[in-house]
């Protein structure tokens, strides 16, 4: 084995691939060539770093410099001025938005700095496609520990003791879950891994997988020492194309080193792991639907009981975790109960990723420690609202969590509080909204998507949720009345009340939730045909202010379809019959003289 | 078995430990509304997926609403079925449903007998507050079943029928969400998939989605037509259930009506399919024997068990899902084709009639029997030999459009010479009636001797697989019951496998047999419907003066006048028949 003298990292992610990192990475490398330093430095292609915002990401090790937004044509000055002369690249670091000051150091910056990461431990740091990576941080301890020194319920006690709860979106504690399906007899268990990730703008799962997926077949192996199971399942989206190629070459690693399979570390327990792929369906994240998906059945959700410990896949005793609460399991068997039930609160231990996203300055991966403040999360991590507009409310929880606004900002994250607040802990989407974004359209948009994912199965969300959407329509078009508030209201609710799963139970949060918090926004729409953040194309209109306009053209060349019409040097006038309200003119003109009203 | 202590609407009670909240509270006196629930108790079928969400039951503590078909009680559970929480979560996913629904009731054909209109109606939906588009499909028409969708309320009961109770697997859900929908795979037309129109998908439809193909128009023309000799034939299970339809108690029977009304409908002769099942027992039964008897004689040309073959959607089903044993069954017509080519021929010369001028119209229990006499082998130069089928309910219908009142109609008598039949035709009606009139036809053909008891109790009961050992005079004949195609599969998995021992396997796609067919009144989820009409065919049997189909008079004379013995040639060309690998090209995907 080569002993290289410095490592550069890059990032190897689904978002940074799609920035040509594998680019990077190559030239990077045909760089060290030409140098002849191909011996000395060692490239390799990391998991997420989670600077999303800033990537593609490079870091450079021992010395721990990171790059931020690389491109394929950067690799030779980082060669050539960090590798061989020892300057780090100006103009590649990161900088202080406050202060303005370069900083080489991810744990100086902002958005690391709050951070705490447990699930994420080793994604950038390592090759996901190595397991003597893996194995050098620490990977199979816990698994070689487990199987040589404890019993099945000293391990789950440690899980019970540590308060990890399912970080799928309910919450349901990790141990407790584990010790049911233990209890049921069955010669025959199965471990299952779910891994389909579907809410959108979510990649917590897919980042664990694609930056460090030995921790989630460890922790698989060690549910299964466990409950009594020798077969592990993970169903997984085939839209992660990267995160099933990194699975397959980690299983197969794992079977190599004999950390799967039989006998495994010779201690007598076999565990193998196989692949199920999702064909993409929202609702096969419902532990019910997924098992019947991987059966080959219809993705539909059964009524529970029984519950999947009881009768699960093929009918058999079934223990389905998820992603990120596997990759906790590792790091709480060798680090202690204790140490992981000290962070965050108490009801809520631990950390919790998420996917931070929307009108905010610093996209990314996060993952904080529970309770961490949704202030701490948007402001600081996130380095506040982008383009300094003003923040209005903050998703959680997928598609079908809550909307929360500013009074919640000190609100704690954990699963109790977000619940209490009218919102959910879900799988960890974050999305933030600021006031250009109109309420009722956002919640329209979150109804779409589960119109379009309810698989149909029970009718409160099959044709509820189609109503509600055609209400909301209606409303952001402003053709609704006050009445329609009211059904929307009663509506929402008998969804929740009674659909059969979690989707339908869910799906109505965002407009109940709007609701309550901006009630005066859909009274706007439907008393005054208003849509205040000038969002909703029927409600809106666009006019130019004559005081402001100069007459320079600019909106009448580009406007599609020739709506704008004035003399140079004068002020212009948008046709209302014409126009299509496509927003070009406003972004065209320089003088801020279009107006949307 | 441990017991609960529940409270429901404030009565306290014990159930036994694993109740559902819907079964405690019927045992209270409390009827909670379902729509999508199904349980056919005597036949062992529950279908209970918590779709419809009708149901839901307030729980105390519990964060949501339950399902009471599918929520089991709880020590000290406190249930509340109609608070007002209950009531307009009821009403509202009602109105949701409805409005997803076509309110065309006034024209549907299941207008009057529609679970989901009787439903509108007790939860009092005077007004549908969530209007919006409709989720609409193409209509689908096969020669059995017509498939509307539109109005197809996802309560999933003809997936269970078709693919746990039939195991035919040709219905499920597809399409996701608000478009998602009940149908064959690919959305494909049903005459292109494996299906066998047994028909208890339309049994058990709550709505207008799933009806059978109407003739009763075409019925009415051809009986104006003067130039048309117009003959009807009626199956053994329709007297025991078409009294239902003018308000009679299940298990009612009404032969002597069913002939009057027939015969005031203005068919010019009122036959009875019940001499053909005499027929039908005739060749079988001396098929069996046949097979039987080369066998024993080491015959190595011959396999058995020998399987019945009067139900149509059975032989669909063996055609399609085990062309590898389409030798085993009898090659014996079923009795209303065999009806069908006797009338043609033996009948018509009879009459001096040409076969085109003579439309036979069989009153039938069953669905798949529309399909049966559309069979291409089953016509002679393109003339049917039964010209079309009508279902129970369809005539019911027609008696009442025809103004006649059928409850006061005199009982009166079939005509000959097709009208005469024995105990053991009438048992055809059931499942285990056809092996039971077998083997009393059987025994005595090949012991030479009366038979010793003329019931036999053994081959009788509702289980969906029954065997029964019956000695012929020494020989010991294995048989096997089955109804249900699900439960034929099993019999049929164990010849394939080369475990069975059966010499004779009777086999009905319906649950109970014909009396449980698709094209009977609606049993609307009461199995104790279906129980009736079972005890009335025995009924009718013991009532009977003959009671073994080769003592019918006019079997015999038929035999003297016309088709020699049975197995004769004649025989052979016109009461049998062979079958077809539907295996592969039934699946061809072709494009909209």
């Amino acid at each position: 084995m080569a002993n290289y003298k410095m490592h550069i990292l890059v990032c190897g992610g689904t978002g940074c691939k799609t920035s040509e990192s594998d680019m990077i990475a190559h030239n990077l490398r045909s760089s060290l060539q030409q140098h002849g330093l191909a011996d000395d430095v060692q490239v390799v292609m990391s998991g997420c770093f989670g600077f999303c915002e800033k990537g593609p990401i490079v870091k450079v090790l021992p010395d721990n410099t990171f790059y931020v937004s690389v491109k394929p044509s950067d690799a030779a000055t980082i060669i050539e001025e960090h590798i061989i002369k020892g300057r780090p690249v100006q103009h590649l670091l990161y900088n202080d938005p406050a202060t303005g000051e370069k900083i080489s150091e991810s744990r100086k910056m902002d958005f690391y700095q709050q951070q705490y990461r447990i699930a994420l431990r080793n994604c950038g740091f390592i090759d996901p496609e190595n397991i003597d990576e893996a194995i050098a941080r620490d990977a199979y301890q816990a698994l070689g520990k487990v199987l040589t020194q404890m019993k099945p319920q000293e391990v789950i006690d440690i899980i019970k003791r540590s308060g990890l709860r399912g970080r799928g979106g309910a919450g349901f504690p990790t141990g407790l879950k584990w010790e049911i399906a233990s209890k049921v007899p069955g010669e025959e268990k199965y471990v299952v891994c779910n891994a389909d990730e579907g809410d959108p703008g979510a990649f917590m799962d897919r980042s664990i997988l694609e930056g460090d997926p030995h921790s989630v077949l460890e922790a698989m192996a060690i549910c299964g020492y466990c409950i009594g199971a020798s077969q592990g399942l993970i169903y997984i989206r085939a839209e992660y194309p990267l995160a099933i190629e990194r699975l397959k070459i980690a299983i197969r690693q794992a079977r190599e080193y004999g950390l799967l399979g039989n006998n495994i570390m010779g201690t007598g327990f076999n565990f193998d792991i196989t692949l199920r792929y999702g064909a993409g369906a929202f609702v096969c994240g419902e532990e019910t639907a997924l098992i019947h998906s991987m059966e080959g059945h219809r993705g539909e959700p059964t009524f529970k009981p029984p519950f999947p410990a009881e009768k699960g896949y093929k009918g058999k005793p079934t223990n389905v975790n998820n992603v990120e609460t596997f990759a906790n399991v590792p790091a709480i068997i060798l680090n202690g109960a204790e140490w992981f039930a000290a962070i965050g609160t108490e009801k809520s231990k631990g950390t919790k990723v998420f996917a931070l996203a929307g009108k905010i300055n610093n996209v990314g991966l996060i993952e904080v420690p529970m309770g961490t403040k949704l202030r701490t999360v948007i402001n600081d991590i996130g380095g506040g609202i982008k383009n300094n507009k003003k923040f209005k409310a903050v998703q959680i929880g997928g598609p079908s969590g809550g909307f929360l606004t500013e009074k919640h900002l000190d609100t704690p994250i954990d699963y109790d509080s977000l619940t209490e607040a009218g919102s959910m802990m879900g799988s960890g989407g974050m999305i933030v909204m600021d006031e250009s974004d109109c309420m009722v359209a956002m919640a329209k948009f979150y109804l779409d998507f589960t119109v379009e994912e309810s698989c149909g199965k029970c009718a409160p969300c099959r044709i509820g949720n189609k109503r509600l959407d055609e209400l909301l329509e209606k409303i952001t078009e402003g053709k609704a009345t006050e009445e329609d508030l009211s059904l929307l209201r009663n509506l929402g609710q008998v969804i929740k009340d009674t659909s059969l799963c979690m989707l339908g139970g869910s799906s109505p949060n965002p407009v109940l939730s709007t609701l309550e918090h901006f009630y005066d926004e859909y009274l706007a729409h439907v008393r005054d045909h208003r849509c205040p953040a000038g969002q909703c194309k029927a409600l809106v209109h666009y006019i130019i202010d004559p005081e402001q306009c100069v007459g320079c053209t600019a909106c009448a060349r580009a406007c599609p379809v020739n709506a704008i019409s004035g003399e140079r040097k004068k002020p212009h006038v948008i046709d209302q019959l014409i126009c299509i309200k496509c927003g070009t003119c406003v972004e065209k003109c320089k003088f801020n003289a279009v107006l949307v009203q | 078995m441990s017991t609960i202590n529940i409270t429901i609407d404030n009565k306290t009670l014990q159930v036994d430990k694993g109740t559902t909240i819907l079964k405690a509270a019927q045992k209270a006196g409390i009827h909670i509304p379902t729509l999508c629930y199904m349980h056919l108790e005597d036949l062992n079928i529950e279908h209970k997926p918590a779709g419809c969400r009708i149901c839901v039951v307030e729980v105390a503590g519990r964060r949501n609403l339950a399902p009471a078909c599918a929520t089991e009680c709880t020590e000290g559970m406190v249930v509340n079925t109609h608070s007002l929480r209950v009531l307009n979560a009821r009403k509202t996913v009602m109105e949701l449903i409805l409005s997803d629904h076509p309110t065309d009731c006034l024209i549907c054909p299941k207008s009057g007998n529609c679970d989901l209109q009787s439903m509108a109606h007790q939860l009092g939906i005077r007004k549908i507050h969530y209007q919006g588009e409709q989720s609409t499909y193409r209509e689908d028409t096969s020669p059995s079943i017509i498939r509307d969708m539109d109005k197809c309320i996802m309560c999933r009961r003809c997936e269970t029928m078709c693919n746990e109770f039939q195991t035919v697997g040709v219905l499920s859900a597809v399409n996701r969400g608000f478009m998602a929908v009940v149908a064959p795979a690919f959305e494909q037309n049903l005459d292109h998939s494996p299906c066998t129109y047994c028909g208890q998908c339309v049994a058990v439809c709550p709505t207008g989605a799933l009806t059978e193909v109407d003739h009763t128009n075409q019925l009415i023309r051809t009986l104006a037509d003067p130039a048309k000799t117009v003959i009807v034939q009626t199956a053994p299970a329709v007297r025991a259930a078409l009294g239902e339809e003018f308000g009679l108690p299940a298990g009612t029977l009404v032969t002597g009506k069913l002939v009057a009304a027939l015969r005031r409908l203005g068919f010019h002769y009122v036959f009875d399919t019940d001499w053909a099942a005499d027929l039908t027992i005739m060749e079988e039964g001396t098929e069996l024997l046949d097979r039987l008897t080369r066998y024993l004689n080491g015959d190595k040309s011959v396999t058995l068990p020998i399987l019945t073959s009067c139900c149509p959607a059975w032989v669909k089903f063996f055609e399609h899902q085990f062309p590898d044993l389409i030798d085993i069954p009898s090659s014996a017509r079923s009795p209303q084709q065999m009806f069908g080519s006797v009338a043609k021929t033996y009948f018509a010369q009879m009459l001096g009639i040409d076969r085109k001028n003579l439309v036979v119209v069989s009153i039938m229990p069953c669905l798949a029997k529309k399909y049966e006499c559309t069979r291409p082998e089953f016509a002679v130069d393109g003339n049917p030999d039964v010209d079309f089928s009508i279902s129970t309910r369809e005539l019911a219908n027609l008696i009442k459009q025809s103004n006649i009142d059928f409850l006061s109609l005199p009982d009166e008598d079939f005509d000959n010479p097709m009208g005469e039949s024995t105990g053991a035709g009438v048992i055809f009606g059931t499942t285990g009636g056809v092996i039971e009139a077998a083997v009393r036809t059987a025994y005595e053909l090949y012991t030479k001797k009366p038979l010793p008891r003329i019931d036999f109790h053994e081959l009788r009961g509702l289980d969906g697989i029954r065997q029964a050992t019956i000695d012929f005079d020494g020989l010991k004949l294995n048989i096997g019951i089955a109804h249900g195609l699900g439960n034929a599969r099993k019999l049929l998995e164990d010849i394939r496998a080369g475990k069975s021992n059966f010499h004779a396997i009777e086999i009905m796609a319906c649950p109970g047999g014909c009396i449980g067919g698709g094209g009977q009144p609606l049993h609307h989820g009461n199995s104790t419907i279906i129980k009736a009409r079972h005890k009335a065919i025995y009924l009718e049997d013991s009532n009977k003066p003959i009671r073994k189909s080769h003592e019918n008079p006019y079997i015999q004379k038929v035999y003297q006048e016309f088709l020699g013995k049975p197995m004769s040639e004649k025989a052979h060309h016109l009461l049998h028949t062979i079958y077809f690998d539907r295996s592969k090209k039934s699946f061809v995907v072709t494009q909209e």
